[in-house]
């Protein structure tokens, strides 16, 4: 637990609440990434430009801090990029099956009391736990 | 034109929010997972401060007839349980499980110009193109 930064992590997390408020609130819509990435894509073309500016946005938010704040996160060095490739895959492809990623259904969706969504987002993370353990320590293709 | 402001100004918030939460860091993302190993609670933190914000606000906007800038609240209807949504979910978790990304990050990560990022935005995205193709050929 030396990394535990309980702090950082409630003010982030409420700064994501309030994203997620503001875009609901104003424009009616559901702060779920996955969505809106998606829709870029496969939206209808007058639904395209607010999900670019949204993303542009989480881009130029986290640049933001990064500038205020040079060193708080550092990217990671040397993880394998196959792992990367074929997990990012299937991030992207089981995000569309279960229609929400972390933000869709574990922000939006459990802040809706959706049940459907506190399946979803429990399934993530036992699906996660396990395939972490299984990269980690039994297989020991990443550190 | 008041909308597309809402969208950029949240995404902003939104980044900023991942940023500061290091949740854009993927080996806390991993370690939050890493229940036997170098265990970090944080994440769970951060779904509790965004919680705690939207669990209130948004039980106040259900008592909204509409949006301040739009016609209609689009919340997903749905609330069945299926096959889809369960073996989608696993999906989604085993490539979290193997990369420390989902979506937000995966953008919001790119402010940090590591390859990976790039490499991991272009996944999903090639994961929602696979996805296109098998099932939603004949819309």
């Amino acid at each position: 637990m030396e990394n535990f930064t309980p702090f950082s992590a409630l003010a982030g997390g409420a700064l994501i609440g309030i994203s997620a408020t503001l875009l609901l609130l104003f424009n009616g819509r559901i702060a779920g990434i996955s969505g809106i990435l998606n829709g870029l894509f496969f939206a209808v073309k007058n639904d395209r430009l607010w999900r670019l500016l949204f993303l542009l946005g989480l881009f130029l938010g986290a640049l933001l801090f990064a500038i205020v704040a040079p060193d708080f996160n550092t990217p990671r060095q040397h993880y394998p990029l196959p792992l990367l490739a074929i997990g990012g895959f299937l991030v992207g492809f089981g995000a569309k099956l279960a229609n929400g990623c972390i933000s869709g259904h574990g922000v939006c969706g459990l802040a809706n009391l959706s049940i459907r969504s506190l399946v979803a987002t429990c399934t993530f993370m036992g699906a996660g736990m396990l395939t972490v353990y299984l990269v980690r320590h039994v297989l020991e293709l990443a550190a | 034109m008041k909308t597309n402001f809402i969208a950029l100004l949240s995404g902003i918030i939104f980044g900023v929010g991942l940023a500061w939460s290091r949740m854009i860091n993927p080996n806390k993302v991993l370690d939050f997972l890493d229940v036997t190993g170098h265990f970090d609670p944080s994440l769970i933190f951060v779904m509790v401060g965004a919680l705690s914000v939207a669990l209130i606000s948004f039980k106040w906007m259900r008592t909204l007839p509409a949006p301040l800038f739009s016609d209609r609240f689009q919340l997903s209807q749905n609330t069945v349980i299926d096959k889809p949504l369960v073996i989608g979910a696993a999906i989604f978790g085993i490539g979290w499980g193997m990369t420390g990304y989902c979506p937000g990050p995966a953008v919001a990560g790119l402010s940090l110009f590591s390859v990976e990022s790039v490499v991991m935005v272009l996944a999903i995205c090639a994961g929602f193109f696979a996805y296109n193709l098998l099932f939603e050929k004949h819309k």
